[in-house]
Parts: C-alpha cells; sequence; structure tokens
C-alpha cells in the first residue's frame, strides 16, 4: 500500500486558487424549490472566520448522487452537480442557493434524512474537518437517521440541524452557523 | 429515493493512512489554537455520500489555466519551472480526469491578495491561480514560477519554505485533499511548523517535489516532479466485512 499524501493548510490566500462564487449556487435563486444556506464559522472565541471554505455535497431531490457509485434507480438531473462552494467573508459568512435533497440509503437497510455532506477549510485548520447539514423541519426522516440517533447528546445533534430563519421570494432560508471550537462546537465526523 | 441501492456493492475507503495527516491542534502553529475542535470527531462509517464525491461540479477548464507564468502575453519574473505528475489512490490505482486547482505566491514571496502585507514586488504579469483536470493515466502538468519563501507572523523571524498549495478531490467526498508541495533541500524545514506538524517523518517527505532533468526543457525551464496518494478503497466489499 502507498503511503498517503498528508494535509496542510489552506493558508490565508486560499481565494486566490479556490474562490469561485458561481459555486455558491447550485441552483438559480428562481428555480423550483430552492432554498438558501446562510451561515458562518466561529472559532474558539466566537470570533468569524473570514479566511474559510465551505464545500458541501449533496444528492439531488429525488436522493441521487450525480456520480457512477451511486447504482440506485433514481433520476439523474441534467444540470445538478451536487457540489457548492462558498469561501467566508470578512464576517465569517458563506452561503449556498441549492435544493434540499431526497433521502439516500444509508446501512443496512436504513434510510438517511435529507442532508450535505460538508467540507470545512480555513487557515489554521491542518487538515479540513467534516460535518453534515440536516434540516430541522424534516422530523419524522430526521427521527429515523441512523447517524443524527447515534448522537446522543441533544444540543450536540442540534449542532447539526439548520434552522428556518426566513422566507424570501417564497424560498426557506436556512441557517447555520459552524463553531470550530468551544461553546456550541459543531460535531464533526471522522470520515 | 434511493432505496433501490444494495449497500453490498459498495468498498469503502480506508482508513490506515490518515495518521499520517497533521493533528487539529498543533501548538508551534498558533493559528490552530483557537480553530482546532476540543472533542474527537465521531466516526463515521461510510454511506453512499461518503463514497461519491463531486466528479463533475467544476465546470470546463480554459485554455492556459495550466500555465501561471504568463499573464495576456505577458511573462512573469522568475525562474521557469514545470511541476507535474501523477495522482494515484493508495491501492497504486491512477485517478483519472479528477481537478486540480493550485495557487502561489510570486518570485520574490508576495501573493496577489489584499491581506498579504509582506513588502516585497507585487509582479504584474503574476496572478498565481491555476486549475488542470488529471489525463487518463491521472498525470498532469503545470508551467510556473518557482515561489519565493515569505515571512509570516507566527513567531519571531518565521519564513515558509516555498511552496505551492494544491487542491485535488479524487472520486469521492472522502478523498478531498488539500495540501502545499515543497522543494528539495529548503533549509527552512526544519523552522516550519505547518511542515513539521505531519507527526511521521516519512510521511513529510511525501511533501517534498524532486527534481527532474529528464523533464525540463533545454533553454527553457527546469521540472519539479509530485504525486499525489489519495485514500483507495478496501478490498473487502462492505457488507462482508461487516460480517467478519
Ligand atoms: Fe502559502
Amino acid at each position: 500500500m502507498r503511503g498517503i499524501t498528508p494535509s496542510q493548510t489552506v493558508g490565508p490566500f486560499l481565494k486566490i486558487g479556490l474562490e469561485r462564487d458561481e459555486l455558491q449556487y447550485l441552483v438559480r435563486e428562481d428555480a423550483d424549490g430552492a432554498i438558501k444556506i446562510l451561515g458562518h464559522v466561529y472559532d474558539g472565541e466566537g470570533k468569524p472566520v473570514p479566511d474559510a471554505m465551505i464545500e458541501i455535497w449533496q444528492a439531488n431531490i429525488h436522493g441521487k448522487y450525480a456520480h457512477p457509485d451511486d447504482s440506485s434507480e433514481s433520476a439523474i438531473i441534467e444540470g445538478f452537480s451536487g457540489f457548492g462552494r462558498s469561501c467566508t467573508d470578512k464576517d465569517g459568512k458563506f452561503f449556498f442557493v441549492t435544493v434540499k435533497p431526497g433521502r439516500v440509503s444509508g446501512r443496512g437497510n436504513t434510510l438517511q434524512a435529507p442532508h450535505l455532506a460538508v467540507n470545512v477549510f480555513a487557515r489554521g485548520m491542518l487538515k479540513h474537518q467534516v460535518t453534515r447539514i440536516y434540516f430541522e423541519d424534516e422530523i419524522e426522516s430526521n427521527s429515523e437517521d441512523p447517524i443524527l440517533n447515534s448522537i446522543v447528546e441533544k444540543a450536540d445533534r442540534n449542532t447539526l440541524l439548520a434552522k428556518i430563519s426566513q422566507s424570501e421570494k417564497n424560498n426557506f432560508v436556512y441557517s447555520f452557523d459552524i463553531h470550530l471550537q468551544g461553546e456550541g462546537e459543531t460535531v464533526f465526523f471522522e470520515v | 429515493m434511493g432505496e433501490n441501492f444494495n449497500m453490498a456493492d459498495f468498498k469503502e475507503y480506508m482508513r490506515d493512512g490518515q495518521v499520517d495527516h497533521p493533528p487539529a491542534l498543533y501548538e508551534d502553529y498558533k493559528s490552530t489554537v483557537l480553530r482546532s475542535p476540543s472533542r474527537k470527531a465521531v466516526r463515521l462509517e461510510h454511506t453512499l455520500s461518503e463514497i461519491t464525491g463531486p466528479i463533475y461540479g467544476h465546470g470546463p477548464i480554459r485554455e492556459g489555466e495550466d500555465d501561471l507564468s504568463i499573464v495576456e502575453g505577458e511573462e512573469a519574473q522568475g525562474q521557469r519551472i514545470f511541476v507535474s505528475g501523477q495522482v494515484l489512490d493508495e491501492n497504486g490505482k491512477a485517478v483519472p480526469n479528477t481537478l486540480i486547482e493550485i495557487w502561489q505566491c510570486n518570485a520574490a514571496g508576495r501573493y496577489r491578495h489584499e491581506v498579504d502585507q509582506h513588502p516585497a514586488p507585487l509582479d504584474p504579469n503574476f496572478v498565481g491561480g491555476g486549475r488542470v483536470v488529471t489525463d487518463d493515466r491521472g498525470s498532469y502538468k503545470f508551467t510556473t514560477i518557482k515561489p519565493g519563501a515569505y515571512p509570516w507572523g507566527n513567531h519571531h523571524n518565521a519564513w515558509r519554505p516555498a511552496h505551492i498549495h494544491f487542491s485535488l478531490f479524487g472520486p469521492a467526498f472522502v478523498t478531498r485533499l488539500i495540501t502545499q508541495m515543497y522543494f528539495p533541500g529548503d533549509p527552512l524545514f526544519p523552522f516550519d511548523p505547518i511542515y513539521n506538524s505531519i507527526p511521521n517523518e516519512k510521511a513529510r517527505e511525501r511533501l517534498i517535489s524532486s527534481f527532474d532533468l529528464e523533464t525540463t526543457e533545454p533553454d527553457f525551464a527546469l521540472s519539479f516532479k509530485f504525486d499525489f496518494v489519495l485514500r483507495g478503497k478496501n478490498s473487502t466489499p462492505f457488507e462482508q466485512e461487516n460480517k467478519s
């Protein structure tokens, strides 16, 4: 087996190579069922992190990933890649315009609740952290999700739920803040 | 919905190599102190969400994105170099058609970025970002200029060894990698906390490119080789492994 290439921080100048504003839009703002996910990244003192980058990976509304290893029979949607990237601004803010994904199968005979897989990068992070965004209004499917259910403490589980914050042009706006450390520390996963 | 997906179809990604990454908290690199989670990450058994990943999401690459040494026909200052290599997985399998993004400072050690206050000259003909997609054999090649070392505020007289930032995707969510490539023989290695945050010396040295005479171009450019190893799949399918 070959030795893996180790990770290093993105450093403070990540935007030179990685910032692509169009990747914040997985669908157009006026698309059917479009939602906005808006959040901030905070450090251990609750200060905004202005040099972070959030990436999301998600299934389409049918619960199908645009990837050859998803052999389920659900339909691919042309033009929906499922990938998004947002670099934080001076207030640590990031956002995505997307759709809520359908449910995808979990391990065994389980079905996962709608979720986005999330990578968090920043200056001061030697390796990225992994988390997930679930949706607070998916009460029934959330209660069946094996990964959410594996998080025992309610406060921890809450860090993975995007909250409805407002409606904008008939589209839901969800808020999802990421706390790298300390009070309200986001649950991160080792994958 | 995805009910018809047969979990026995898929193989998980190996976790063994993960020990070669730096820890979240490495106090010599001061910015990690407030940006590292205080709790242990929760182990997540791979699902379809982890073994798939963005492979079509980046849009088309434009001509010239692989060449950082020329901006609108004008040549950047500095030592022109090629950086090329191959992207493989832990099993030695090539990773074709995967996006590579890079960024770096100019020959004087200055980034084209508002936050960079280092009093070294900016180069009007150097921006410092590039993209390529690996070919069928997982190979890639950039033309650029050798980046300079630069000072940073981590500790007294701190200088980063010359490096190029690299971002790679690979075939799955869990193969995502962002790292830095260094140059052979850099005298700054022993003093750099970012480089030294990788606990295993052998793993650390994997980030050092090698000079390659064969791929230099006479009267034009020197050449450095740098291969990547991304996570690979387990040989045993997931269901069987669970029963054993
Ligand atoms: Fe750098």
